[in-house]
């Protein structure tokens, strides 16, 4: 047991050392950029579309308006659950 | 009460189904583009967030001074619409801002406020919900300090430099955007004053069944 859990922590770390090596040399040198590029000239796949967000955000709203209606819903189920439970306990 | 209840939602839903057409014709703003079109929702969702708090503030001292019930339970269906509008403030937002801004977030005075004012009344609520009796008095001590907070929300744009747009924005949009902006208003107002009756009515039932339960025990 003992040795199985040795060899599975050498093995362990021979698969790490590579990712740690690389994870301490310093990163490629990157190209310098030497003009201030305007955002309306940025190429297309470059920009962030918009339209995924402005669906994201009215999604949001409206999902939010249904949430609370149902939860309004589900505490008056539980309220009238609670009255037929009071009035049968005044019967019985 | 429940009448007015429906002709109030028939309203709203007609408002809110009218939105997306006048929101679509709209002008698009010329540096943000199509997603500039958040703002038509945010503005208001923020809008109400701040109006609901501010009654709640006022219902909460009102309870504290006087000790009437109707007055807790409309803080109570209040707090909960500011944790609504807020939620989609704090959501809308972010999503405007990482496009306009190149960032989700930013930590100035304008939409730290907002947050700890939402976090303010998630507290209350929670407060509300598991921290048993005299969490009423309690709870209404929170609204009102959240009730502080709303000024200073509103003002801090122009006291701070910070990303967000000032308040002068709103009284300078030009009619082909104020129009759809208050529109939407008015269809969130709306829908929040349904909502409201039927929360506040929905407390008042509960407060009902609390106090046969009550004597139920006694008798």
């Amino acid at each position: 047991m003992r040795i199985i859990r040795t060899v599975t922590l050498a093995l362990s770390l021979c698969l790490a050392l590579p990712a740690l090596v690389g994870a301490s040399q310093p990163p490629p040198p990157q190209p310098a950029q030497e003009e201030f590029v305007p955002l309306d000239q940025l190429p297309p796949e470059a920009e962030l579309p918009a339209a995924p967000m402005v669906i994201a955000a009215y999604v949001f709203v409206w999902a939010a308006f249904v949430v609370y209606i149902f939860s309004i819903a589900k505490r008056l189920k539980r309220l009238e659950t609670d009255l037929r439970t009071l009035e049968q306990g005044r019967r019985g | 009460m429940r009448k007015y209840t429906h002709i109030l939602l028939g309203a709203a839903l007609l408002v809110f189904a009218l939105a997306p057409v006048l929101i679509h014709r709209a002008p698009y703003e010329s540096t943000m583009g199509l997603v500039q079109k958040i703002f038509y929702f945010h503005l208001p969702g923020a809008l109400m967030m701040l109006f609901i708090a501010l009654f709640a503030g006022v219902m909460s001292g009102i309870f504290l001074f006087t000790k009437k019930p109707w007055a807790d339970h409309y803080a109570l269906a209040a707090a909960e619409q500011v944790v609504l509008f807020g939620a989609m403030t704090l959501v809308t937002g972010p999503l405007w801002a990482r496009k306009a801004w190149g960032v989700w977030w930013e930590w100035d005075a304008r939409l730290t406020s907002s947050l700890l004012l939402w976090m303010i009344f998630i507290a209350y609520l929670l407060l509300r919900r598991f921290g048993g009796p005299g969490s009423d008095k309690l709870g209404a001590g929170m609204a009102l300090f959240a009730l502080a907070n709303v000024p200073f929300i509103y003002v801090s744009v122009n006291y701070w430099r910070t990303l967000h747009p000032k308040t002068t924005v709103v009284p300078n949009l030009v009619p082909p955007m104020a129009g759809p902006m208050w529109w939407a208003f008015a269809g969130f107002v709306l829908m929040s004053l349904v909502l409201f009756a039927l929360r506040v009515q929905q407390e008042e039932q509960r407060a009902r069944v609390e106090a046969l339960y009550l004597a139920a025990d006694e008798g």
